[in-house]
């Protein structure tokens, strides 16, 4: 890594264009050295986009910065060779076995002492039964192992993850990310994608991007002061009268119901209140508490609407 | 930093070695494909014929004669319908199909081949049905060589020459061009490469980019050119099998006579296989899915085998379709391999048609690589 930059990842104004599309608008960045840092935002809002311009497959229109010290506009030859990055979609070669995927890969970056490599990492990930199983007759779980096990083969300084963990059951998920923790403590650096709540408040950080903008970012408890959002749960009988009733109030924002409890939502406490009081009955327990990253996350697609759509 | 390098070039090479040995439907297309073409063509189509109607129109009928048109009447190729001496007669029997062949026997044969002049016997054919004109032939030849040794003993066995004591000249009617599957086999060479070799490269990165593994390809520092060369080089050997398939079978099942450098049309052939590979290549790089592939391929193919001279004879395609034909590779590799198959020609002979393929992967190549985009945009 060059001293230019404290940062692994360090953009400042990445644009990208599809025609008169602007996909990803004007976004900054700075990671520091083994941060796990999570990039959330609805479907189409860009991820996997402004990971491909980090990792060198596409050329931003705009913007400028280092990945690993390199200039992600000149260096992306450079680039590829220090980071590992795990597709959206499955990648590697369904008709090749689990073993010749990684050899493959390990030929590619021309590791010394391939083959204890190919080894160490079949074992690593719990594969080494399964290596001569053909890449496509793998489940999802299996799938997801070997593809992290293929980017981290040439011990990458950077981990890009795009949703890597998208129809993984909650075990497999829960180990996949301790082992992202190992790897981070180890001092490699994440970008992660995800649309799972849990997992991001697994993350150092977070970045919430909703039509190509950066509309948040921070820390988990950053991010849901700097929202300003108050939410009241409420319990009791005709809990679905009573959303509808609190959504023809003015200052509600969201009503989502979870069980048997309702979550009501607003930026605005005090136009919270008054609709709250509104339709307040003796029947009926309110709680006010602590706003979910989900509540935050919804309120800042609903703002983002309003400003880009 | 940015050069070519082996081992990437390599990993490319083996991983699409695996690809092609567990791609069952690919690999039967490549081998599938020369033995259906060589059915098809050599077999159904030019088949080779037994028992044609022949007349014979002998004017001498002297002992030489008469043991020739015995020894013809014995052969299973000819089938004697009618022995006349009008020369009107023959010709409507040909006119009207009745016989395929006419043989001429000149009134003073016997006494001309006694004096060993080799006198002249003329073939005449109904050559609209092209494959029997060339068996004809031979089989006359053939009879003629040992027909007399019978006859020619003693003080005559000097008349014994190797090229037989008769001189069979032919005159193919109708269709002066005359494609025997001496033209066609050879000529199969050149189609079925151009079949498989461009649709498997066409489909080779093309499928890539459906499956997603492109992405994966082009994250990882390969360079374009180590890709292509890795994904061609497995398909130059498959090239080489097609080659050795088809000419076994064309010395071995059609007797296709190899008078020229076998090594030479080898070393030819690489050029021609990578301007195939190189094409499918550039088509892959303009097609969005495999079956895109396809149809380029196909439409590709089609003007090939078409407008090439395999099908029809070159010169007598009209002139917009020998323009279009001089721009196939396919064109010009058919007169090499005939050119060095059976005429024997040697280097400086093909100089002419190898130049023309030189560009063509020139072209192809420079296009194709230019087109892989590194990058997703
Ligand atoms: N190659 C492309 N050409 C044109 N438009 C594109 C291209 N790639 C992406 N887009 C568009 O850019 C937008 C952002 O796509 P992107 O894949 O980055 O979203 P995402 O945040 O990863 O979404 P998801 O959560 O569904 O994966 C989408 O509207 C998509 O249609
Ligand atoms: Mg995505």
């Amino acid at each position: 890594m060059s001293a230019s930059s404290a940062f692994v990842i360090d953009v400042t104004g990445i644009t990208k264009r599809f025609g008169d599309k602007t996909v990803v608008n004007a976004i900054d960045l700075q990671v520091p050295r083994g941060e796990i840092f999570g990039f959330l935002g609805p479907n189409g809002s860009g991820k996997t986009t402004f990971i491909r311009m980090l990792c060198g497959l596409l050329t931003p229109d705009g913007g400028s910065g280092t990945c690993l010290g390199y200039d992600v506009l000149t260096q992306q030859a450079a680039i590829k060779r220090h980071v590992g990055y795990m597709t959206q979609r499955f990648s590697y070669y369904e008709d090749l076995s689990i073993r010749e995927n990684l050899d493959f890969i390990a030929r590619i970056y021309d590791i010394s002492d391939r083959r204890a490599a190919v080894q160490r990492s079949l074992e690593r990930l719990g594969l080494a039964q399964r290596s001569h199983q053909l890449a496509g007759e793998l489940s999802g779980g299996w799938k997801q192992r070997l593809a992290l096990a293929a980017s981290l083969i040439h011990e990458p300084q950077l981990l890009l993850l795009d949703e890597p963990t998208a129809g993984v059951d909650p075990k497999a998920r829960r180990d996949f990310w301790d082992e992202i923790h190992q790897l981070a403590a180890d001092g490699l650096t994440v970008l992660i994608t995800t649309h799972y709540m849990d997992e991001a408040e697994r993350c150092h950080r977070l970045a919430y991007l909703a039509y190509g903008n950066l509309l948040t970012r921070g820390t988990l408890e950053e991010v849901l002061i700097t929202a300003r959002l108050t939410t009241w749960t409420v319990t009791g009988p005709g809990l679905r009268e009573l959303a509808a009733a609190l959504r023809r109030q003015p200052g509600v924002e969201q009503v989502v119901a979870f069980g048997n409890t309702l979550h009501v939502s607003g930026r605005d406490a005090a136009l919270l209140d008054t609709a709250i009081a509104a339709v307040r009955d003796p029947q009926h327990e309110w709680t006010r508490v602590r706003s979910g990253l989900e509540d935050v996350f919804i309120s800042l697609m609903d703002t983002a609407k309003d400003n880009f759509a | 930093m940015h050069r070519f390098t082996f081992h990437r070039f390599w990993a490319i090479v083996l991983k699409e070695f695996i690809q092609m040995k567990r791609d069952r439907v690919t690999f039967a297309m490549m081998v599938g494909i020369p033995l259906m073409q060589l059915m098809l063509f050599g077999f159904a189509i030019n088949s080779d014929p037994k028992h044609l109607p022949t007349a014979i129109r002998a004017a001498d009928q002297g002992p030489f004669a008469r043991t020739l048109v015995a020894a013809m009447r014995h052969s299973d190729y000819f089938t004697l319908i009618r022995e006349t001496d009008s020369e009107v007669e023959t010709q409507r029997l040909l006119q009207l199909g009745e016989v395929q062949f006419v043989v001429n026997i000149p009134e003073d044969f016997s006494r001309r081949l006694l004096r060993g002049e080799r006198p002249a016997v003329l073939l005449e054919a109904d050559a609209t049905d092209p494959s029997a004109a060339g068996p004809a032939l031979n089989a006359l030849r053939a009879i003629s060589t040992t027909v007399f040794d019978r006859d020619l003993i003693g003080p005559l066995a000097q008349l014994r020459v190797p090229a037989g004591p008769v001189d069979f000249r032919i005159h193919a009617h109708y269709n002066p061009e005359n494609i025997t599957q001496y033209n066609i086999v050879p000529g199969l060479m050149g189609v079925v490469l151009t079949m498989t070799m461009v649709i498997i490269t066409a489909l080779a990165i093309t499928r890539e980019r459906e499956r997603g593994t492109m992405e994966n390809l082009l994250a990882t520092p390969v360079r374009p050119f180590e890709v292509m060369s890795g994904k061609i080089l497995p398909y130059i050997m498959v090239g080489y099998v097609q080659v050795t398939l088809i000419l076994l079978a064309a010395h071995f099942i059609f007797n296709v006579p190899m008078i020229g450098s076998l090594p030479l049309l080898y070393g030819v052939a690489l050029f021609f296989i990578a301007a195939n590979l190189a094409m499918g290549i550039t088509f892959s790089t303009l097609a969005k899915n495999q079956l895109q592939a396809v149809q380029m391929a196909f439409f590709f193919f089609l003007p090939s085998i078409l407008l090439s001279g395999f099908m029809f004879p070159f010169r007598g395609m009209p002139e917009w379709a020998q323009w279009i034909g001089t721009c196939l590779p396919l064109t010009h590799f058919l007169r090499i391999v005939r050119g060095i198959l059976l005429k024997g020609n040697g280097p400086f002979e093909i100089a002419p048609e190898l130049w023309p393929l030189l560009l063509f992967l020139t072209v192809a190549m420079s296009i194709g690589v230019k087109r892989y985009r590194q990058t997703l945009d």
